[in-house]
């Protein structure tokens, strides 16, 4: 039988704010234990939570960059149960009037477009981190990430495969990131997804049971484990067994999912209004005020790029999936005008990304600036210097010598493009190779190319590629 | 001078007549003397407080005194205070030393008032009789076989001794007014939200509201101008131009229109306190008001509503008790949930273990609807009733509670007929009014009576006004126990 993958995500993004969800105690990461908890975060008796603006802000941003609605009155709700890492014994959450409602995301799985529902959005607090090593059979309790703004995005079961859940993870992750609400680090945990998986005969409507994979910290293991527990599953059904709904682990090495705790161990969360926190109202002017400084979202970009600057939906992806590469792309282009777009986005996406990997920098941080790498592409646009040549011109300028012009001029790599010169060093090679020559003229045409190197040698690949092309196919033919 | 107002002790402090230091250690004798009986203090740290009794004299020593510098307060167990232990009358945290103030107590100490002690009351404020207190109960000083109410018994039982000169409460459905009246003092539960929660101890959090406990209204009129105000930490504080709560003390009350509700004075209210609290409202005639019928129809629903909604928020409130981070920790466990099981079990006691299964049960899947939900929506028409009545009076009176101070150990074991003396005052903080209790008398067995009045949202200075006069024209509240004087 024919099977369909049937997936939902619950991305947990980390709110970008500089204090924490509903106390003052900085988010910073990575400090020592128990040290950027408040009275607040490890719920001393008496303690009250206050609402962060900031991390409404980022939602209400999230909310309008996807065409969700906007709850003008959302309520935070408390998810009770109890476990050493969750202070209060409940997480506030928003549970039956979450912040942001409806909305779509639409992603690129290979050339074809889709869109993907979103369900929900809410507004919630993070718990803190059990460390199970280092205190002999006991459990250690960092309360630092206790009360960290998160907001929980939640899609409808639309993904059809894992390449569509790690599309979509991808896309909302680009987002989020554009929308500068969530530093996007998943080593940090700053954002991780849980997946809905459940499988059904090709062809039917009704949903399968599902399981929900918790914790994924990355798109490989997000890609690994639905792949697993697809196959997991269709096994069991094949064999005339039935899924059992549960929550699961992914185990990254081992590569398989395990089961964590059945439907029926499930928690009873007894969520109800927090009588802590009243309804949040959000205003107009709030939302209009948002609305006004909401940057140009990815998708709209890639449609630009490839309308304005003529480059293909594979370039306009590549510069957009990133909002730092697409406007260092488009700082270059500002200076090469937009005639050069294509090579200046062959630059940025080649040369310029490959040389960023190899020595593990942000594109922000390039020791090439955008003004540099334009600089590197009027001088190939009007034949200074050859596409080859360029390449060490690149190498030059990322190692701090300068701007173009005064690395072509210092290293004297200018192109040779005076007719005269070329062919006087034409007719040098011909002489000094008669043997060749003699074979070529009898028609063993794979020579030409010992000859364009040659020539090459001679001019220290400074001889303009077309003008010796030409000219050496003249002067060999006699 | 046990007997003097706030501001006839002010006064004397100010023409050093007396220092904070004399005035802490009469009382701190006073405990020293009563408190072993009475047991209405469950902290008392007297170098803690002689160092604020010394730091106010050398205000008050500069001029630079205030209203409340120097004098000692009482303070309920269930607000933080940094450096004193802070036990909400449980087991749970019989060993938790506060590290912050609570807004209140920050209050007091900006006033330069002094700490006296941390007054006992029922265990996380979850009871009528101050008998669920891990640390024991409390005797009323008119009587010593009698209960002083709850849950704010200690600091009722410590004002009506003169073990000190005012005391604060928290009232969730009558624990500031209820022990008021069962011991013969004034007390006020402001409306929701004008004084902060920030480090009271919570209970219901949607009904908890913290409150002055003092021999006169112009006393808590006074506390109270300290204790209220926004307070950014408490989201449910609520941002108002600050008031003078004394400052209509002085207006005549002809004109005033009473309200009395008929379901208050039905069956179930003791003959002696019906009888009492009609020739309080005599005495309100007297002084010019006029008397009118009303009727808060749905003032039945209101045990039943509170006892789904109260628990349910505790439930949950409670559940950071958990051995964890601080408080109790059972000494013995096998594993994580062992620990929670034990530590929860030992560490809490009977009745507030009975809310939170209650508060859990009506939460639960399947529960929910029919319990939670349907409570809050009849909460709502709870408050609507006080609304309609509104429209026809400034002030509703009636009794407190139904019968006076009932005996030690008479409804200990009958948590519903203890939750039914709550009849009177429940009401109010589903609807989140303010409303007091002020002396009016005794009952048949010499037990005090207390009237309850109900203001409308904000009402407070009115409120407090109509108590004053009263006050004037009457002596009830300056009586004293013949065992303590």
């Amino acid at each position: 039988m024919e099977w369909e993958v049937v997936i939902g995500l619950e991305v947990h993004a980390q709110l970008s704010t500089q204090s924490k969800i509903f106390s003052g105690a900085p988010t910073a990461y990575g400090a020592a234990p128990n040290t950027q908890a408040c009275a607040v975060d490890i719920a001393l008796p008496g303690v009250l939570p206050v609402m962060n603006k900031g991390a409404t802000e980022r939602a209400i941003k999230f909310g309008l960059a996807v065409g969700a609605k906007i709850n003008r009155t959302s309520v935070f709700a408390r998810k009770n149960y109890f476990y050493p890492d969750l202070p209060k014994g409940y997480q506030i959450s928003q549970y039956e009037l979450p912040i942001v409602e409806g909305g779509t995301l639409t992603i690129q799985v290979g050339d074809q477009e889709k869109t993907i529902r979103i369900t929900r959005a809410h507004l919630e607090e993070d718990a803190g981190k059990s460390l199970h090593e280092d205190f002999h059979g006991m459990t250690g309790i960092d309360l630092n990430r206790a009360s960290t703004p998160l907001l929980e995005i939640v899609s409808e079961p639309d993904m059809r495969g894992s390449a569509e859940a790690v599309a979509y993870a991808k896309t909302l992750h680009s987002l989020v990131q554009y929308l500068e609400i969530c530093d996007g680090n998943m080593q940090e945990g700053s954002f991780r997804c849980d997946a809905n998986v459940s499988v059904r005969p090709m062809g039917t409507d009704k949903l399968g049971t599902r399981c929900e994979i918790k914790n994924l910290n990355s798109f490989r293991f997000l890609e690994r484990a639905v792949e697993y527990e697809v196959a997991r599953q269709i096994e069991i059904i094949e064999a005339g067994g039935k899924i059992a709904q549960e929550t699961r682990l992914y185990d990254s090495d081992k590569d398989e999912t395990r089961s964590m705790r059945s439907k029926e161990e499930a928690f009873d969360y007894r969520y109800f209004p927090d009588p802590d926190l009243l309804p949040m109202k959000i205003s107009e002017a709030m939302i209009e005020e948002i609305q006004r400084t909401l940057p140009e979202l990815p998708q709209a970009k890639h449609a630009r790029f490839m309308r304005e600057f003529g480059l293909s939906s594979y370039d306009a992806s590549v510069l957009t999936a990133s909002r730092d590469m697409a406007a260092y792309f488009e700082l270059v282009v500002s200076q090469t005008g937009a005639a050069q777009a294509k090579a200046a986005a062959n630059w940025v996406m080649g040369d310029l990304a490959g040389a960023l990997k190899r020595d593990g920098l942000e594109i922000t941080h390039s020791p090439v600036s955008p003004g540099q790498l334009a600089g590197l592409v009027r001088r190939i646009a009007d034949n200074t210097i050859s596409g080859k040549i360029a390449k060490e011109v690149f190498e030059a300028l990322w190692a701090g010598e300068g701007d173009a012009d005064a690395i072509i001029e210092a290293k004297g790599l200018k192109q040779i493009t005076d007719t005269g010169a070329i062919e006087k060093i034409i007719d040098g090679i011909i002489a000094a190779n008669p043997d060749q020559l003699a074979q070529y003229r009898s028609g063993k045409d794979k020579l030409f190319s010992f000859f364009i190197g040659q020539a090459m040698k001679a001019t220290q690949g400074k001889a303009n590629p077309q003008q010796l092309n030409d000219l050496l196919k003249k002067k060999l033919a006699g | 001078m046990i007997n003097n107002s706030l501001k006839q002790l002010a006064a004397a402090l100010a023409a050093k007549k007396t220092s904070s230091r004399e005035l802490t250690q009469t009382y701190l004798a006073r405990i020293e003397q009563l408190n072993p009986e009475l047991n209405a203090f469950i902290t008392v740290d007297a170098e803690k407080s002689l160092t604020q009794a010394d730091a106010a004299d050398k205000l008050l020593a500069a001029g630079r005194g205030e209203v409340l510098t120097g004098i000692p307060i009482a303070q309920k167990d269930i607000f933080c205070a940094q450096g004193w232990r802070t036990t909400c009358g449980s087991k749970m945290l019989g060993n938790f030393i506060a590290p912050y103030d609570a807004h209140v107590i920050q209050r007091f100490n900006e006033a330069g008032a002094v700490n006296l002690g941390k007054t006992n009351m029922d265990e996380f404020a979850m009871g009528s009789s101050n008998e669920t207190s891990y640390f024991g109960q409390v005797k009323n000083p008119w009587d010593k076989l009698a209960v002083p109410g709850g849950s704010s018994g200690g600091s009722a039982a410590a004002v009506a001794a003169r073990l000190c000169p005012a005391a604060t409460g928290t009232d969730t459905g009558g624990s500031i007014r209820q022990p008021a009246a069962l011991t013969g003092i004034t007390g006020i539960k402001p409306t929701y939200g004008v004084v902060s929660r920030y480090g009271m101890i919570a209970f219901a959090s949607s009904l908890d509201q913290g409150g002055p406990m003092a021999k006169s209204a112009e006393d808590c009129a006074l506390l109270l101008n300290t204790m209220a105000g926004f307070d950014t930490r408490d989201s449910t504080s609520l941002d108002r131009p600050v008031e003078d709560y004394a400052r209509d003390l002085a207006q005549p009350l002809a004109g005033l229109k009473i309200g009395l509700p008929k379901e208050y004075f039905a069956a179930g209210l003791a003959p002696d306190v019906a009888q009492t609290i009609e020739a309080a409202i005599a005495e309100y005639k007297k002084l010019g008001a006029q008397v009118v019928e009303i009727s808060l129809p749905n003032t039945q629903l209101s045990i039943p509503v509170y006892y789904v909604l109260a628990p349910a928020e505790a439930s949950s409130n409670l559940a950071r008790y958990d051995g964890v981070r601080y408080g109790y920790r059972a000494p013995e466990y096998k594993d994580l949930t062992d620990m929670y099981q034990k530590t929860r079990a030992q560490g809490f006691g009977a009745e507030v273990k009975r809310r939170i299964l209650i508060g859990t049960y009506v939460l639960s899947a399947g529960y929910y609807d029919a319990y939670y939900l349907k409570a809050q929506k009849l909460r709502r028409l709870i408050a609507q009733d006080f609304t309609d009545a509104f429209k026809q009076c400034d002030v509703i009176m009636g009794p407190t509670t139904p019968t006076t101070a009932f005996n030690l150990g008479e409804k200990s074991n009958d948590p519903v007929s203890m939750y039914l003396s709550d009849i009177y005052t429940i009401a109010v903080n589903l609807a989140g009014l303010p409303g007091m209790s002020i002396p009016v008398g005794f009952g048949a067995n010499k037990r005090p009576v207390g009237l309850q009045i109900i203001g409308n949202y904000f009402s407070e200075a009115k409120m407090l006004n109509v108590a004053h006069q009263y006050q004037l024209a009457t002596d009830w509240h300056q009586r004293m126990p013949d065992a303590i004087a």
